[in-house]
Order: structure tokens, then C-alpha cells, then sequence
């Protein structure tokens, strides 16, 4: 564990930690505002961000709203963070090529990615990152896209000071404040930012933006701000720890009540940032002399997810909705030793049909003709 | 697993042998660089692409001492199985494996060996059979229960009456319908089971269809056969044979990686699960 630097950046001084990143070769990402929501794009400094805005999102609906605090991280998530940055949503894996003798030769197309510095990242995207790292990161043969875009990756966190009404990262242990994972963390107030160091490589650009110390007052107004946070969470899980509690309630008849509401869309599942679920296919080319072979996310909510002829396992919605649940909060446990839910409350706010498995789940977890 | 699970490698067709309508074996030699032998135990299993169509799971039939080739049994269920059984020596396929646990050889050496398979016949339990017929002093009796729904999804007729008798081998065939010509049982595999008598050195490897599987586990159990000498092998889903793609995720499992041959003491809680 590297030792934490702290100090004070005016806001004024803020684009100092664009300039800083640039000069150290990161291509730099930071929340701009795209079709109604906020995503992660390059940008050149403080001025291609919003300001002052707010996301009023509730099950289903997710909506965007000018603020009057100059603040530039006065709002809690968008639709995705970091997962796609690391997780491709379509790769190429490699391209095989048919010789005239008929000889198949195979070559990687290994992606050559710039160095990525990621400005506005949240606590619950964080502890995403660490559970995917476990996830294709793990083995000898670690996989090899995600692997070489994580290497080189400089990640700028933001407190939240504005959890969304959906947010529940409080009851999963996972937010408002950033724990670790980071490089600098952020704490915004109406004057600027305290910037603390996570690492190494943050220490050493908080020593080249030569801070002063922040005052105790900062200090503690930064806390009470995260105390507010914390306390504006209304929705929560029952339990950090769901092992076997929905596995071993296969039956419940509370299922068939989800699965009424449920499209089977996979928005969730795209917007989960721990969802990690992919399939492979092939692009062959007209030619017919070679063919790509590529990988896409896929979703547990899809037919093809389950198929082995003649037809999917898990045929209905009822037991795709299953899988998907007792996956996140209960198999975790169990492969990666923790719950898949960071409590970012993305599925709740993309959901079409405005599923909140925080109402559900004291349902399942309940008698069956339970009230 | 010694090789790199992300990227394939170029086998040629060395011979093809039709053994029923739709059931054909391919002999593969792997081409390109041989430093690294391809080297798996029964029940492991291979990523077998055709250019331009994709990849399938397919177990390795043939003995893991035949260093300079492989078998894989095929089906033909759909697009690429059916493209496959259009191939023939001198055409290349891709390969990337092999992947899994396979079955436990060496911890079931010295032991009564009983295999059940039903369904559409079986091909990871081949490999087990040619397995110990090849080394048929290093295990104890072998009995082999086949059930096919149909006498015509039955292939390897004359394969199962050569085998039976040999070294004390019993092979017993039964079929769900029966019909002219047919001289093994009628009715479920299960009733294959009073043929053979649980000793503490039997261990059973299973193979079929899920309600299969268990029907034939609950038969061996109330037989007396501990949980511990009962494995079964599971069909899933698999893009990436090697954890990561989510598709054979059954519970807290990942089939592709600590399967799909499984302990079925360590599996039973998730079987028999509609839609699991
Ligand atoms: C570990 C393992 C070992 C297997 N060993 C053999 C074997 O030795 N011989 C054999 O004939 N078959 C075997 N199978 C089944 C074989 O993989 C399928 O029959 C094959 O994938 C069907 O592909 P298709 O494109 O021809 O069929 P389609 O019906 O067109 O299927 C489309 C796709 O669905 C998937 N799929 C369909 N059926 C299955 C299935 N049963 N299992 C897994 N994925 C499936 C594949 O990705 C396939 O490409 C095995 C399956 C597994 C999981
Ligand atoms: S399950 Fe929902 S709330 Fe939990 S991490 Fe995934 S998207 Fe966020
Ligand atoms: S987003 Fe909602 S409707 Fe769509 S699959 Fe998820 S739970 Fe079902
Ligand atoms: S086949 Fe991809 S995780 Fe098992």
C-alpha cells in the first residue's frame, strides 16, 4: 500500500490535471453529455464538461436537469463507465485465412491501445473494475484484450455527493466514498477539489501539481457532504450476503411475478458494469478465402444464451430472470467471493419496465404466500 | 491447461469414417507448431471451428497415448456439425483445447468400471471405453449400459459385440421402442442397472440427458454406490471453453473449466433444476 498525498486544487487550477495527464500521454476521458445522457468521451480540459447538472433517475426513467452549483460532479451515474473502455462490446479475436493449398493460417489482431486516463470514475465503478479483474484476469491465460487495455490505465475518481434515487452502493458496501483502486480521488466542493492519491503514479502527479495541504474546514465539510450522501440512499439489499438464499429458492412464486414484468431486453445486463457474458461468431468474408472471428457482450436474457440442441435451458423469461438475479447476488459469492452487485442502480433506471429487484427481492426471500 | 486458450491452431483430416447416417468420425492430425504435443485425458474436450461458421465443444474420442493424432465423434445436429460432415481428409479445421477436467482415469485405476450412456449415444464416454479396453489389467471388471430411444440411433454395433465378452467386458443395449431385428432390451436404460451387482470397488461414470442422469444416479444409490464413486458429464453452452463467456454457467459452476466432468456429490444440488 502506497502512502496517501493529499492536497487542495482550486477550480480554477483544474485543468492543471488535464494538462498534467496529456504531457504524460493519456488519451483523457471525462463525462460529457450525449443524447440525454452521460458518457465518458476524450477531452481537452475542465470546459468540455457540464456543469452544475443533475440525473433524476428513478425504475425506468432516467432524465437529465440543469443545476445552479457550478459543480461538475453534481450528478451519480450514466449508463455505462468503465466496462466498455476495458470489455469491448464487439472485438475481433483473429482472422483466419484459407491458402490456396487450403492451409489455415490464424493471426491476432491484438488491439494497440493508447494509454487511458479516466476523469469522473465512482466508487461503484471501481469496485466493478476489481471484480472483472478477477474475472478475466484470472488463470495463466488471463484474457488478453482486457488485460492489455486495464495495463495502462490512469483512473481519476470522483466522491459522490449526489447519489441518484436509484443508488444503493451504500448497502453493498461500495460507495459513496471511494475506497481504493484509484490513482487520485476527488472530493468536490464549491471552491475546488481535495485530491488524494491512490497509488504511486497518482503520488508522483499530485507531487507535479504541487498542491497546497487542504484546510481542516474542507476537510471536514467533504465529510458532512458524504454523510449527507450516504443518508439519501433510500433503497437497500437485505443482505450484503445472498449465498444460497436465492439459489435455494428455485421455485419461489415470486419468479413467475417477475417474469410478468420482465421484456427479457437485456438492458440491465448491458448496463450492469459486472455483467460479463459474451458470445463468439464468425465474419467470413465474401471472398470466402478468410474470416474473422469476433466476440460480441451477449446477455443471459437472450435465446441463444442457453442453447444446446434442440432448443435454450432456459427456454422462459421466468428462468432467465432467475439466472440472472441469483447469478449477481448469489453464484458471486461463490466464484469471486463477494456479490456481483455494486449497487450502481444502473438496472433499475434502464429497465423499460422499471424493475427494482430492491422491492423484489424481500419477496423472494420471503414465505411464498407471504404479504 | 498448457496452451493458450484465446487462439486456435490448424488440424488437418487424416481419414473420416461414416458410422451411421448422421454420425461420422474424423481423425485429426494438428498442424503448425508441434513443439507443444497435444496431450488430454478422457472426457477432455476441444473448440473444433470450420472457417466462416464457427466453433463447437466436441469430446476427444481416442486414446491419449496416440501421439500424433485425434478423433472427435460427431453428431450432425445443425450448422456446423452439418458442415463438418461434409469435410474429408485433406480439409483443415481449426482447434483450441483441450479444455475441461476429463473423467478420473487414474483415480479409478484397479476398479469396476460401469458406464452408463443414453440419449443420442455418447461420445464422452467412449474415450473411457477405449481407455480401459486399452489397458484392461489396470482396471477391474468393465460393464458398459447403453440405451437408445430408437434401435436405428444405435451405431457401433459390431464395435459393442466384438468388445463384449473380451476380458470379461459385458456390454447390455437397450432401446426406449424396440422393433424388428432389435436383440437388446426394451425400456429405459435404468432397467439395464439389475444387470450389474455395486461392490465397494464399483465406480459409475454417467453421460445422457439430464433426467437420465439422475434417474440412473437414484437407481445406482439405492444400489448402495457411495455419491463419491458417481460422475457424471454435462452438456452446456460454450463460446470460450475457458471461463470467461459466461454461456455454461450452471450455478457456481463455469462447465467449461472445473467440468464438465463433475463428482456427483458435488453437483447434485444443481441437478434436476427446470431451466437451472
Ligand atoms: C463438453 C461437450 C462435449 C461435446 N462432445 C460432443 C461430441 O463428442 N460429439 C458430438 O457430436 N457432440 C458433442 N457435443 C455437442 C455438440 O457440441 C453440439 O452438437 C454442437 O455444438 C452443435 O452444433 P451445430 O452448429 O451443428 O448445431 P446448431 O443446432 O446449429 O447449434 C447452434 C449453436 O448452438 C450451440 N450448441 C448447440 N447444441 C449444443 C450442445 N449440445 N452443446 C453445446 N453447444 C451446443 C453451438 O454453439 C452451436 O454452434 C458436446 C458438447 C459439449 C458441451
Ligand atoms: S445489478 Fe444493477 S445495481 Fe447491481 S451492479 Fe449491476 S446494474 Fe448496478
Ligand atoms: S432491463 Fe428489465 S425488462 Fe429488460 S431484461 Fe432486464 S429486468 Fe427484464
Ligand atoms: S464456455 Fe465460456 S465460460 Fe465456459
Amino acid at each position: 500500500m502506497t502512502e496517501e498525498s493529499r492536497g487542495f486544487l482550486e477550480r480554477e487550477r483544474f485543468r492543471e490535471l488535464f494538462d498534467r495527464l496529456v504531457l504524460r500521454g493519456y488519451q483523457t476521458l471525462a463525462p460529457v453529455v450525449r443524447d440525454g445522457t452521460i458518457v465518458y468521451e476524450e477531452v481537452s480540459g475542465p470546459e468540455d464538461l457540464p456543469r452544475g447538472l443533475r440525473d433524476l433517475q428513478t425504475p425506468g426513467s432516467y432524465r437529465l436537469e440543469a443545476g445552479e452549483s457550478g459543480r461538475f460532479f453534481s450528478w451519480a451515474n450514466g449508463p455505462q463507465a468503465l466496462k466498455p473502455l476495458l470489455f469491448a462490446p464487439r472485438e475481433i479475436l483473429w482472422e483466419t485465412r484459407r491458402e490456396s493449398d487450403g492451409a489455415l493460417s490464424f493471426s491476432s489482431s491484438s488491439p494497440s491501445p493508447r494509454p487511458l486516463a479516466v476523469i469522473g470514475i465512482r466508487a461503484c465503478d471501481l469496485s466493478a473494475l476489481a471484480l472483472s479483474d478477477r474475472h478475466f484476469g484470472k488463470g495463466p491465460f488471463p484474457d488478453p484484450g482486457y488485460a492489455l487495455r486495464r495495463r495502462d490505465l490512469f483512473l481519476v475518481a470522483v466522491d459522490c455527493s449526489h447519489p441518484a434515487d436509484t443508488c444503493f452502493c451504500v448497502s453493498t458496501g461500495d460507495g459513496p466514498e471511494a475506497q481504493s483502486g484509484f490513482d487520485l480521488a476527488l472530493g468536490e466542493l464549491d471552491s475546488g477539489f481535495l485530491v488524494r492519491s491512490g497509488s504511486e503514479k497518482g503520488r508522483e502527479l499530485l507531487r507535479e501539481l504541487s498542491l497546497p495541504p487542504p484546510e481542516s474546514s474542507m476537510e471536514e465539510a467533504l465529510k458532512r457532504q458524504a454523510d449527507q450522501a450516504r443518508s439519501s440512499q433510500t433503497r437497500r439489499l437485505p443482505s450484503r450476503n445472498l449465498r444460497n438464499a436465492l439459489a435455494s429458492r428455485p421455485d419461489h412464486p415470486h419468479w413467475n411475478n417477475l417474469a410478468a414484468r420482465c421484456l427479457s431486453c437485456g438492458n440491465c445486463t448491458s448496463v450492469c458494469p459486472t455483467c460479463f457474458c459474451f458470445s463468439e461468431r464468425e465474419e467470413p468474408a465474401l471472398d470466402g478465402h478468410s474470416s474473422l472471428h469476433l466476440r460480441e457482450w451477449d446477455s443471459c436474457f437472450t435465446a441463444g444464451h442457453s442453447y444446446i440442441h434442440p432448443g435454450p435451458l432456459r427456454g422462459e423469461t421466468r428462468f432467465r430472470y432467475r439466472q440472472w438475479l441469483t447469478h449477481k447476488l448469489d453464484y458471486w459469492h461463490d466464484q469471486y467471493g463477494r456479490s456481483g452487485c455494486v449497487g450502481c442502480g444502473r438496472c433499475l433506471s434502464w429497465c423499460p419496465v422499471g424493475i427494482d429487484f430492491t422491492e423484489d427481492l424481500p419477496l423472494l426471500l420471503g414465505e411464498p404466500d407471504g404479504h | 491447461m498448457d496452451t493458450d486458450p484465446h487462439f486456435p491452431r490448424a488440424a488437418i483430416i487424416r481419414d473420416r469414417i461414416q458410422e451411421a447416417p448422421t454420425v461420422f468420425t474424423l481423425r485429426l492430425e494438428p498442424e503448425g507448431d508441434t513443439s507443444v504435443p497435444f496431450r488430454f485425458t478422457p472426457g477432455q474436450f476441444n473448440m473444433v471451428g470450420v472457417m466462416g461458421l464457427g466453433e463447437v465443444p466436441l469430446s476427444i474420442v481416442s486414446d491419449p497415448s496416440d501421439l500424433d493424432f485425434f478423433d472427435h465423434t460427431v453428431r450432425i445436429v445443425g450448422r456446423v456439425t452439418g458442415a463438418m460432415a461434409r469435410m474429408g481428409p485433406g480439409d483443415r479445421v481449426s482447434i483450441r483445447g483441450p479444455f475441461g477436467n476429463g473423467w478420473p482415469m487414474d483415480a479409478t485405476r484397479g476398479r469396476d468400471i460401469v458406464l452408463v450412456s443414453g440419449g443420442l449415444g455418447c461420445a464422452p464416454l467412449v474415450s473411457v471405453v477405449n481407455y480401459v479396453v486399452r489397458r484392461r489389467e489396470d482396471f477391474g471388471a468393465l460393464t458398459v449400459l447403453h440405451g437408445v430411444k430408437n434401435p436405428r440411433d444405435l451405431f457401433w454395433k459390431e464395435r459393442f459385440s466384438r468388445l463384449n465378452g473380451i476380458g470379461g467386458t459385458r456390454v447390455f443395449l437397450t432401446s426406449d421402442t424396440g422393433g424388428s431385428g432389435w436383440e437388446g432390451a426394451v425400456g429405459p436404460v435404468t432397467n439395464l442397472i439389475e444387470n450389474i451387482s455395486v461392490t465397494k470397488k464399483t465406480t459409475a461414470k454417467i453421460c445422457g440427458p439430464e433426467p437420465m442422469m439422475i434417474a440412473t444416479v437414484r437407481k445406482l444409490l439405492d444400489q448402495g454406490l457411495a455419491e463419491e464413486d458417481l460422475w457424471v458429464s454435462l452438456e452446456r453452452n460454450m463460446q470460450c471453453a475457458a471461463g470467461f463467456c459466461g454461456h455454461c454457467q450452471l450455478g457456481e459452476m463455469f462447465v467449461c473449466r472445473s467440468g464438465p466432468v463433475f463428482r456427483y456429490s458435488e453437483i447434485k444440488n444443481r441437478l434436476g433444476i427446470r431451466g437451472l
